[in-house]
């Protein structure tokens, strides 16, 4: 049973298409002059981010706020933490304070896991990223985007993403991105292929559920989707490529490579771009790129897990679930 | 009246029905009755219809919003009949409630249902909810507040096809189907084509959880 949502690998098709298709009816919220529903009213959620990420936070927040839910923003810098206070310790305030759910940013991997099965507190756990390890909500909203763009915004609802090719471009090693899009779309049924200089993809990478190429050109033609990675320019210190021009030049989208795509194929970016590096303006401000759209998408998806997650009793989200109707 | 439902139906009126009710959460196949079959129905939604128009003075202004499941395809025959009595196309959509529950910790979440607002939306207009079984006038209470969050109609006003009483709230239909007191130990099961196969209404009793 799933009572967090710590990675993206935990979801079964079902969940995943579950959480895709209450996402749809969530952004239809979101087009009314009143975005807010009382589903999670009197319910106290925790932003509990020890990394700086505003735009997942402003998410997760818009998300939580359209809930009606009662919302804590911890942010780790200014706090105890930055005085020696451990994650135990922060873990019980929150429970002390009767907390319903923890979304966690973590430069540590398996943080959120920690977390959730330590016995430290009784709420739900949601990751919102954790060092290179996952970010599932956004491999959610990725999936999202992509089930409305190619598959449609109505005829989508039930469907997963069966035979669609999609191909992961940048930097592989450092991205839990990456990782969460493998995992995810590989559950629902797409065919991923990686592509990024040698020096960037992990090691191990033969056992993911997906194909490895470091000829861009080569795969573009046969994608139904492009996700650009952001170049971490922070993480660049010790020189996985050797210049970002030629970076640039082998692994960049530009006008050109756009043009050697399938006519109805997209280019996604999680955010933020480098303009120029991994993807230059034309291509980020064409018709084609659902950059905006995913910011959009990801308030939705994020609505949709704290309602399963949250919105009852128990989670809506597991691996038994019962189709049981009670009369209204 | 109340025991006159709560005994064991009578076998006159159930052909080779028993094996083709499917199995669901609440009525049994084999203590379910049928109390309106698909002549009454079309009856009933026709009378309602000309109801509508009498007491809305045309229909000029009338929204229809089914509640899923069964309220969106009643609401939609309402349309139907509207239009044709008074030859004008009516609004028609849908509205979920799942979200307005006032149960919703009581369960776990069920997955969303279709929320559809006609084009012109809702306000100003006098919308007529529609919904199979009136109950606890629970799921009316929470479609009143989901309202509110979506406009500002002039009236609202609900078509109902079966009103089993019971009410925990003060909410009344306008319209009725059919009136069915009921035990609470009945259980109303309201059939339709377009998601059951078949038009009928099966009064059947509590199996013991």
């Amino acid at each position: 049973m799933l009572r967090h949502l710590i990675s993206a690998a935990d979801l079964t098709r079902d969940d995943a298409v579950l959480i895709l298709d209450t996402a749809e009816e969530m952004a239809r919220v979101a087009d009314r002059p009143i975005k807010k529903l009382p589903t999670l009213r009197g319910r106290t959620v925790v932003n509990l981010f020890f990394e700086d990420s505003t735009r997942t936070r402003i998410s997760f927040e818009a998300a939580e706020k359209r809930l009606s839910a009662d919302v804590i923003n911890f942010t780790a810098k200014g706090s105890s933490v930055s005085k020696g206070e451990s994650l135990k310790d922060t873990a019980q305030t929150l429970e002390a304070m009767g907390v319903d759910a923890v979304v966690i940013r973590h430069g540590a991997s398996g943080a959120p896991y920690r977390l959730a099965n330590s016995g430290w507190i009784d709420a739900a756990v949601i990751n919102a990223g954790d060092g290179t390890h996952q970010h599932p909500t956004q491999a959610l909203l990725d999936a999202f985007t992509m089930r409305r763009r190619l598959v449609g915004r109505d005829t989508g609802l039930g469907q997963d993403l069966d035979g669609r090719r999609i191909t992961i471009v940048g930097d592989i090693l450092h991205s839990r991105v990456a990782r969460s899009n493998v995992d995810l779309l590989h559950t629902l049924g797409a065919e991923v292929t990686l592509v990024a200089p040698p020096t960037l993809v992990p090691v191990g990478v033969g056992n993911w559920p997906c194909e490895v190429s470091y000829d861009l050109d080569a795969v573009l033609p046969k994608s139904d989707a492009v996700m650009m990675l952001r170049v971490q320019r922070e993480r660049m210190n010790a020189a996985f490529f050797p210049t970002e021009r030629e970076y640039s030049r082998r692994y960049g989208l530009d006008g050109d490579r756009m043009a050697r795509m399938p006519e109805h194929a997209v280019v996604m970016h999680p955010g933020p771009m480098v303009r120029g590096m991994e993807i230059t303006a034309e291509v980020a401000d064409s018709e084609r790129c659902t950059v905006v759209e995913q910011v959009a998408n990801g308030v939705s998806i994020r609505m949709a897990v704290l309602y399963l997650l949250l919105g009852g009793n128990e989670p809506a989200v597991t691996h038994t679930r019962t189709e049981e109707k009670s009369e209204r | 009246m109340d025991t006159q439902h709560t005994q064991n139906p009578q076998d006159k009126q159930k052909p080779q029905e028993s094996q083709d009710i499917p199995e669901t959460g609440d009525s049994r196949a084999s203590d379910a009755r049928p109390v309106l079959e698909a002549p009454d129905i079309a009856r009933v939604l026709t009378r309602i219809a000309h109801e509508i128009v009498e007491r809305a003075k045309g229909a000029e202004d009338v929204v229809l919003l089914g509640i899923p499941t069964r309220g969106v395809f009643l609401g939609r025959r309402l349309a139907e009949k509207l239009a044709e009595i008074t030859g004008r196309t009516v609004p028609v959509g849908s509205l979920d409630i799942t979200m307005y529950r006032d149960d919703l910790r009581m369960h776990p979440p069920r997955a969303l249902a279709r929320t559809e607002i006609p084009g012109d939306g809702i306000d100003g207009r006098l919308v007529v909810l529609v919904d199979d079984v009136l109950f606890s006038g629970r799921t009316i209470r929470a479609a009143l507040d989901a309202l509110n969050d979506i406009g500002r109609p002039r009236a609202v006003q609900l078509a109902v096809l079966v009103d089993r009483g019971h009410r925990e709230l003060p909410i009344r239909a306008d319209y009725v189907g059919k009136n069915l007191p009921t035990s609470l130990r009945e259980t109303v099961k309201v059939l339709l084509a377009e998601e059951d196969g078949r038009d009928t209404v099966l009064l059947g009793v509590k199996q013991n959880p």
